[in-house]
């Protein structure tokens, strides 16, 4: 864990719903999508807490509500102790500045119709930071730290290949010198030589720079590989928060075993001698979670509890959370 | 055991404005009865190109199969007639795609399409293939399958939708799974349920399968021989525990320097391999690997190396320094 635990970012009972309703002229309101529901967790300064969990579990919904790209249905989200849910206009724009973000798709993040100067200096412009000349330094900076050579600047994203697009995308995220970076999935499209190129980039910019990452992901290797501490998410809820290796060695939600046991290790021997939980069925809806846990759907050791009541997160071991009934 | 499918010489391009793709570049392997066979690489490695050549489904124009043969139960697929093909696609050799999603027609019921094959190539009457395909999606573990049978597409999760697929697949007893990254679209939850299925259903039926994945974990749980391809290339190939536990070619060694290491310290830098792949429409004159090869010397550049036996077994591998690559790897 980082040495200094002076949190970044303190997320208190956060929840996001999006409405659905039914009839196209009154809108009835007739249930909600819980995308995100009732999550708490810090991110220290100067770390990188991983964030997995499958299709559908909300980490991005999670990782966009931080940013407040998207407006909480509850909950509060303090930024250096700032509560980003009190400001508004311009206060949210300086806010804003200090927290950026890299996308999932390299090819749909990048507009088509800009020049790569123009992409990753637009951070600056919107901010109004810097004249001209200024700028043009600063993102000729930028490209060479994340090893772009200078003379594609005016060059189009259709000119470079994936994991090229992804370091432009890199480098307008850390064109205001941000301390926080949401990557969301940033590597999931990449292949696998390149996406080692992009993780062991971000890796240096973090020493470089001590910038701080939240970095949202379904490869759990990966995750594990980049992350200080890791979260795994299920239905709406992180089930479990600890340290890489703690979470590694001693995982304690069922959640967290099966999915750890369920990623392919790349030797033939260890998969013949390791123990697989195969879980059964899929995620059920997020419109309508079942009652009581919600992953006592799929759970192979779920007690009659389970279907009454919602497990609270609750921190099992020093900087180990968990939200499950058995876990005691 | 004997061969079930011998593949000759394989060479697969596209003819585009922008150039000739060489998308597949004269490879050559065998399969036996029951062998479950893993075909490795990143994308536009020419992994998918050679499994569609297989069942001649390359679209053409632009596409054309230029050389080599694609021997199946003593019969060259590449000279057979188009009557002949189709009955063997779905029949003999089946193929499982990567999206499950669009691989389904959403406009027919899962039972629609599960039965179409059945009677095409089977000849059962609509009742019978009916019972069948309820059958077969109870193998391939759907709950309440004949009630299911009704249902479209869209009511079927990704996972089921997948199932659905190798439904089809199977309803024709195929001696020949192609089964092209059947699993990347989904989660590992998921996936890790279809590849146990297959390996059961395998089993059960004694039929080859071959797998086509960018996962190089994914494979090493179940397959028993390992194709490496790189820019239209088998650049290794051999048993499975050979390749992961003494890999020869500087890309398969790259690889798995690229995955992260279970036992690692925290925040140890993964060796990736520098640079990018190849344009296929613009290969090198030699090894397509030059450009990021650390063990690279003047010939690499002028001649492509031939796939030859390496220091054990039947480990094949397509590299000028493999003996090189052999003393100096310590990964």
């Amino acid at each position: 864990m980082s040495a200094d635990k002076n949190s970044l970012v303190k997320v208190r009972n956060l929840k996001k719903y999006f409405p659905i309703t039914q009839g196209t002229i009154l809108q009835r309101h007739v249930g909600d999508i819980k995308a995100v529901d009732d999550v708490s967790f810090d991110i220290y300064q100067g770390e990188t807490l991983g964030l997995v969990g499958e299709t559908g579990c909300g980490k991005t919904t999670l990782g966009r509500t931080i940013l407040r790209l998207y407006k909480p249905t509850d909950g509060k989200i303090f930024f250096h102790e700032i509560d980003l849910m009190e400001l508004k206009g311009a206060d949210l724009r300086q806010a804003r500045r200090r927290m950026q973000m890299v996308f999932q798709d390299p090819y749909a993040s990048l507009n088509p119709r800009l020049t790569v100067s123009s992409i990753v200096s637009a951070p600056l412009v919107i901010h109004r930071i810097g004249d001209r000349r200024e700028r043009s330094e600063r993102v000729a900076e930028l490209l060479h730290m994340v090893g772009i050579h200078p003379n594609s600047l005016n060059r189009y994203p259709h000119e470079f290949s994936g994991g090229q697009r992804q370091r432009i995308g890199i480098a307008r995220a850390l064109a205001l010198n941000p301390e926080l970076i949401i990557c969301d999935e940033p590597i999931s499209s990449l292949d696998v030589s390149i996406q080692a190129q992009v993780v062991n980039l971000l890796e240096e910019l973090q020493e470089r720079l001590g910038i701080t990452y939240l970095f949202i992901a379904h490869d759990l290797s990966m995750v594990r590989h980049i992350s200080d501490r890791m979260g795994v998410m299920y239905l709406g809820k992180i089930v479990e928060l600890a340290d890489r290796n703690e979470m590694y060695l001693n995982p304690l939600h069922p959640y967290t075993q099966a999915l750890m046991s369920a990623v392919p290790v790349p030797d033939p021997d260890a998969s013949k001698t390791r123990q697989r939980i195969i879980l059964e069925g899929d995620i059920p809806s997020p419109a309508n979670p079942p009652k009581g846990c919600n992953f006592n759907t799929r759970c192979p050791v779920a007690v009659e509890r389970c279907f009454q009541d919602d497990p609270s997160f609750i921190e099992i071991n020093p900087g180990h959370w968990v939200a499950c009934h058995l876990v005691t | 055991m004997e061969n079930l499918l011998e593949i000759k010489n394989l060479t697969t391009r596209f003819h585009t404005e922008d150039g000739v793709v060489q998308a597949v570049n004269g490879i050559s392997y065998s399969l036996k009865e029951g062998e479950t066979l893993g075909v490795v690489g990143e994308s536009g490695c020419g992994k998918s190109v050679h499994a569609l050549s297989i069942l001649r489904l390359i679209p053409s124009p632009p596409g054309r199969i230029e050389k080599g043969e694609v021997w199946f139960g003593g019969r060259d697929l590449l000279t057979l007639d188009e009557a002949d093909m189709r009955l063997l696609r779905g029949g003999d050799i089946a193929m499982v795609f990567q999206d499950p999603m669009t691989s389904l027609n959403p406009v027919f019921t899962v039972g629609e399409q599960i039965t179409e094959a059945l009677i095409l190539h089977k000849g059962v009457d609509k009742i019978g293939a009916q019972d069948r395909a309820a059958e077969l999606l109870d193998l391939v573990g759907i709950p309440d399958a004949r009630n299911r049978l009704d249902d479209y597409p869209h009511q079927f999760s990704g996972g089921m939708c997948q199932r659905a697929m190798l439904a089809m697949a199977l309803s024709c007893d195929p001696r020949l799974l192609i089964a092209d990254e059947p699993t990347t679209a989904l989660d590992v939850t998921i996936q890790a349920q279809i590849v146990q299925l297959v390996m059961r259903l395998q089993d059960r039926l004694e039929m080859a399968v071959m797998w086509i994945t960018h996962d190089l974990g994914l494979v090493a749980e179940f397959a028993q021989t390992i194709n490496v391809m790189y820019a239209g290339y088998i650049v290794e190939r051999g048993e499975v525990r050979n390749i992961y536990k003494k890999p020869r070619h500087p890309y398969t060694i790259g690889l798995f320097g690229s995955l992260p290491r279970l036992d690692e310290a925290p925040h140890t830098k993964l060796t990736s391999i520098p640079g990018q792949p190849p344009d296929l429409s613009d290969l090198p004159k030699g090894c397509p690997f030059v450009d990021r090869c650390g063990y690279r010397i003047d010939q690499c550049a002028e001649q492509m190396p031939p796939l030859e036996p390496t220091d054990y077994g039947n480990h094949l591998v397509a590299c000028w320094q493999w003996e090189e690559v052999a003393g100096r790897k310590t990964l």
